[in-house]
């Protein structure tokens, strides 16, 4: 099991108890107030992600041999799922986060209810992850 | 208080399929994105299905007994939209794919006759599909295009008419109802003030011709053009009405089979209208199905439809200004189809998702009209659009999701 794994692993483990959609959206939004909001100076349209509805932003790229990943939405659900994305990224070896594959929205209902064809742009996010790690 | 017309939504639901249907863990799906596309009555999916099951043919080229037949069906489907137009005659209805075509072909025929200085004008309210054909005219005969502006009401500010319309006012290309707020134009004085200065007149009827009769001789423009897959019928195809003389004066669309008259290497006559601008072989499956969606309408009655639901949005406006925290975009003098709004704090993503996921249709988003959203300062809204078969309990479901949808991000 990979890094990458692990952390996708830790993130289905904390929603298999929610077994409402309710609960598993306010998991997300919850995980999405959490996180530290990307300073405003980054907030840069060559750091929106395409896409997506609402205003995606990612900040992503390698220092000093590891990944960083930052993000930030201005709805509030999306800004959960990049949170939990960032989550999974932030910090792996280079090489990892460009191998990494990521599994674990459908495995907590999520790919069911933000499937990545929609717009909340999961997907574009990924790609846009997968892409910063060259 | 019951709506006190002549019409049973209850047993006009039971027309539609798919509004039986649930969504998810047995949610009932309360369909509020009629703006986008309307659901099809069982009429029309019969007409299909029986169409490709027993009449499939070339039309208007076989000399053979299915050819023949369904010619004559797909006329007939011709005369039921001139019939639901109120048409003069039914070579002045030309099939296209959709009300974006239908534009683009009036559009590509006028850009031959402007040249530069003259002007093109448009409203505030319109859709990208009545925008950007004109702006491409523009570019290739430079015209320029102007704009009827609004007003914070999301109504159109017909006190500027004057400021807008000139002697150099060759078009003007106007939507009936907003897609993204609703507003039905009062489009008497445009009308008039393009008769005026003798330019021509195209109504974008998109989002008019589901809600209420349509009468292209006393509107008095000299275009209209709708969707099918809005007016209950199928995807891809729509139709354009031209007064005849203007029909005869633009120039082919595409070419093709069927649309001439003669073709050697060294010259093609044309053939006389509406088959000058149908190209290729039709769309005949979906002009038979809008044929049967418009004698539906017809049967339902247009005026019972526009009665109805006059009372079913005054319904919803009245139940979504009780919403603490719910803003409108556009409050106009007279609505069709469509409410937008926003809640405070809330992306109107969240919002969307949330509602969907209790069974509640509705779009998010700029709705194809991105300088309306400027105009408001919005991203995006929540746009409600309702039809016909749409009831108050799906109001009530609407309101109910918006509660559960400020009790998770509030």
């Amino acid at each position: 099991m990979t890094e990458a794994d692990r952390r996708q692993q830790a993130i289905v483990d904390e929603f298999a108890f929610l077994d409402d959609w309710m609960l598993r959206f306010q998991q997300v939004i919850e995980h999405g107030e959490a996180m530290a909001p990307l300073p405003e100076a980054l907030k840069t349209d060559d750091r929106l992600v395409r896409g997506c509805q609402s205003r995606v932003w990612l900040d992503a790229g390698a220092e000093a041999g590891a990944f960083r990943a930052r993000a930030d939405s201005d709805s509030q659900l999306v800004r959960g799922l990049a949170s939990l994305l960032v989550r999974v990224y932030d910090g792996l070896p280079v090489e990892e986060a460009r191998a990494a594959e990521v599994w674990f929205p459908r495995e907590i209902g999520l790919a069911e209810h933000l499937s990545p064809n929609r717009a909340n742009g999961l997907d574009a996010m990924q790609r846009a992850l997968r892409a910063a790690a060259g | 208080m019951p709506d006190a017309v002549a019409l049973d939504v209850e047993r006009l639901r039971a027309d539609f399929p798919i509004l039986q249907r649930t969504v998810y863990d047995g949610k009932p799906l309360v369909y509020l994105d009629n703006a986008a596309t309307t659901q099809k009555p069982r009429a029309v999916l019969d007409r299909l299905a029986a169409y490709y099951a027993d009449e499939n043919a070339n039309v208007h080229r076989g000399v053979h007994f299915l050819s023949a037949e369904g010619t004559e069906t797909y006329e007939t489907a011709r005369r039921s939209v001139q019939r639901f137009l109120g048409a003069e005659h039914a070579h002045e209805v030309v099939f296209t794919r959709g009300t974006t075509e239908a534009i683009n072909l009036v559009a590509h025929g006028f850009a031959g006759r402007l040249g530069p200085g003259d002007e093109v004008v448009v409203s505030a309210l319109e859709h990208h599909a009545n925008i950007v054909p004109w702006q491409m005219a523009c570019e290739r005969s430079g015209a320029t295009l102007r704009v009827i502006p609004s007003l914070d009401t999301g109504d159109l500010d017909l006190h500027r008419l004057d400021d807008v319309f000139s002697t150099r006012t060759k078009v003007v290309a106007v939507t009936h109802t907003s897609n993204a707020l609703g507003t039905v134009n009062d489009l008497g004085p445009i009308i008039e003030a393009a008769r005026a200065v003798d330019a021509a007149v195209l109504i974008d009827g998109a989002q008019a011709a589901p809600h209420a009769p349509v009468d292209v001789q006393a509107l008095g423009a000299d275009f209209f053009v709708f969707s099918g897959h809005k007016t209950f019928g199928p995807t891809g195809i729509g139709a354009l009405w031209g007064r005849e003389g203007w029909l005869e004066a633009l120039p082919p669309y595409q070419g093709g089979g069927d649309m001439i008259d003669r073709v050697t290497f060294e010259e093609t006559t044309y053939a006389g209208l509406p088959a000058k601008f149908e190209a290729g072989t039709p769309h005949v499956a979906g002009g038979i199905g809008l044929g049967t969606a418009l004698d539906y309408l017809l049967e339902v009655g247009m005026e019972n439809v526009a009665a109805y639901e006059d009372g079913l949005i005054a319904y919803a406006e009245e139940r979504l200004a009780e919403v603490d925290g719910l803003r409108f975009v556009g409050t106009p003098a007279k609505r069709a189809g469509a409410i937008s709004f926003l809640l405070d704090g809330i992306h109107p993503y969240d919002a969307g998702t949330v509602l969907d996921r209790l069974g509640v249709a509705v779009r998010t988003g700029q709705h194809c009209a991105q300088p309306v959203m400027d105009r408001f300062g919005v991203d995006g809204t929540i746009r409600a659009s309702f039809a016909f078969y749409n009831t108050r309990a799906d109001v009530d479901a609407l309101v109910e999701g918006i509660g559960k949808v400020q009790a998770l991000f509030g």
